[in-house]
């Protein structure tokens, strides 16, 4: 299960980046992989739909929010916990 | 080229429905933001708004009224009414057709858009009213105006996300500047706190979920309000000669587009507008003591439009006052800017600063003085009010004292 959030996450990153599946790093942050502001509430915006979860986040102070976007890994790690959190 | 000059005011929004009251409200510094009471208002995540409250559209209007005017509309014909009564002016003859309408909106009727929206998909109906079309058009409030005064000169509707207001603004200050027009009744309106109306903006995550606190370090976003308001502007030597009372006179205005981002505010564009107006108005940027600022609360309006001041005023920032009343009212987009500029007429005329309430603790990035939570008693000359639109379209009015 982890690994195939793992997967879908990384997948809707790439998309967003426009770049392959392969070339996202773990510790790449979004806006390494050239994500923007408006990049960034789509990605989540899309991972809210893939995985039907509620993402607590505001664009304006986002280390507020549980939800670390510091980098892919942090992102990932930061669904699987909505993920186990709202689907228990 | 004609001076122009403000003979009336008029506004309903979160915190009053009356000028006056509203003066009352931006000196007590009070905040008109609140639960939002709306249908499905569980279903959303962003609960609080600058809702008018209180407001029962049967005082005001009668049933065929209410069946044709969307509460944009309402909101602007209870402004309109307030201003114009003020201003003592009758429209007829050729005065009639010299003086028009020219409002800001950005959602037009969106509460029919909404209603009539879920009667179809939601409901399954097959049937709407027939005053859809007519009650929903970004134009309706305008056109009400122009029927209910009899205002025959040009007359149109301008939509530029939040800067609606002081594009529409700008257009009749210029229309009466270059004789044109005589009289153009001008601001703006939005009533966009229904259920899709809030839900489109959660999508952006840039909403607060607790309070609008521009210019303070731990905001954290936007919160929408609704309202209207509207003014009178008329040619000086016009309103001089019937003897009206003068509100304040309209001296510079400007515009311009970033021409770079559909959502991020861009410093360069801002200050060529702020600059553009103060250059149009003719005045040297150490007379402005005062701007309404756009002040949205969020991270990147609010930073980005500090340095824009920083930029056009040079040292001259750290000696004047800029606060945002949206602190108060809420982000009234497409009504906003006609909102904000009763409060540069209050500095004008009243020599009484609005303060931006809510703020708790310094922004670096946002150091100047924002009049934090209570007005202040200054006699300033000039002032300048900011709107800078999604799309990245930016406008900017300039008033000095009667």
């Amino acid at each position: 299960m982890a690994a195939s959030v793992k997967d879908q996450v990384v997948k809707i990153i790439a998309e967003q980046a426009v770049l392959e599946v392969s070339d996202i790093s773990m510790e790449a942050s979004l806006e390494d992989l050239g994500i923007d502001s408006l990049g960034l509430v789509e990605s989540i915006f899309a991972i809210e739909e893939a995985f039907d979860i509620s993402v607590p986040f505001n664009a304006n102070e986002p280390e507020a929010s549980a939800f670390d976007v510091s980098s892919v890994a942090s992102v990932i790690a930061a669904v699987e916990g909505l993920v186990a959190e709202q689907k228990s | 080229m004609n001076r122009v000059v403000i003979t009336g005011q008029g506004t309903i929004n979160a915190l009053a429905s009356s000028a006056a009251d509203t003066f009352e409200a931006f000196r007590e510094g009070r905040c008109g933001i609140g639960p939002l009471d709306i249908r499905d208002v569980e279903r959303l995540a962003i609960q609080i708004g600058g809702q008018v409250r209180g407001y029962d559209p049967q005082q005001e209007f009668n049933r065929q009224e209410i069946s044709l005017y969307d509460r944009f509309t309402q909101f602007t014909l209870h402004a309109a009414r307030e201003a114009i009564s003020q201003s003592g002016l009758v429209f007829q003859g050729e005065l009639a057709a010299q003086s028009g309408v020219i409002l800001g909106t950005s959602g037009g009727g969106l509460n029919t858009q909404d209603e009539n929206y879920r009667a179809v998909y939601e409901e399954g109906k097959n049937r709407v009213h027939p005053f859809v079309v007519p009650k929903l058009m970004n134009n309706a409030a305008a056109s009400h105006v122009s029927m209910n005064y009899n205002l025959k000169g040009p007359s149109f509707t301008v939509a530029t996300a939040c800067a609606s207001s002081n594009h529409a603004m700008g257009q009749a200050f210029n229309f009466i500047r270059s004789g044109m027009a005589k009289v153009m009744i001008t601001g703006g309106s939005e009533s966009m706190l229904c259920f899709g109306g809030v839900k489109a903006w959660e999508g952006l995550r840039v909403m607060s979920k607790d309070a609008c606190r521009p210019f303070c370090a731990n905001r954290n976003g936007m919160v929408q309000g609704e309202g209207a308001a509207v003014f009178v502007m008329e040619d000086y030597e016009f309103a001089k000669a019937r003897g009206a009372e003068i509100l304040a006179e309209v001296v510079g205005f400007a515009m311009t587009s970033d021409a770079s981002d559909i959502v991020m505010p861009s410093r360069q564009g801002a200050a060529r507008a702020i600059s553009g107006a103060m250059k149009d108005a003719k005045i040297n940027p150490a007379e402005v003591g005062y701007i309404n600022a756009h002040g949205t609360g969020t991270t990147a309006n609010d930073k980005t439009e500090c340095a824009a001041v920083s930029d056009a005023f040079g040292a001259h920032a750290d000696n004047l006052m800029m606060s945002s009343t949206k602190s108060m009212h809420g982000h009234v987009i497409g009504g906003t800017g006609a909102i904000e500029l009763l409060a540069c007429i209050m500095a004008l005329k009243d020599g009484v600063i609005a303060p931006t309430i809510g703020y708790e603790e310094p922004d670096p990035e946002c150091a100047l003085d924002v009049v934090p939570n209570e007005a202040r008693d200054a006699q300033v000359d000039v002032v300048l009010s900011n709107a800078f639109a999604f799309g990245g379209l930016n406008a900017v009015l300039a008033l000095r004292r009667a």
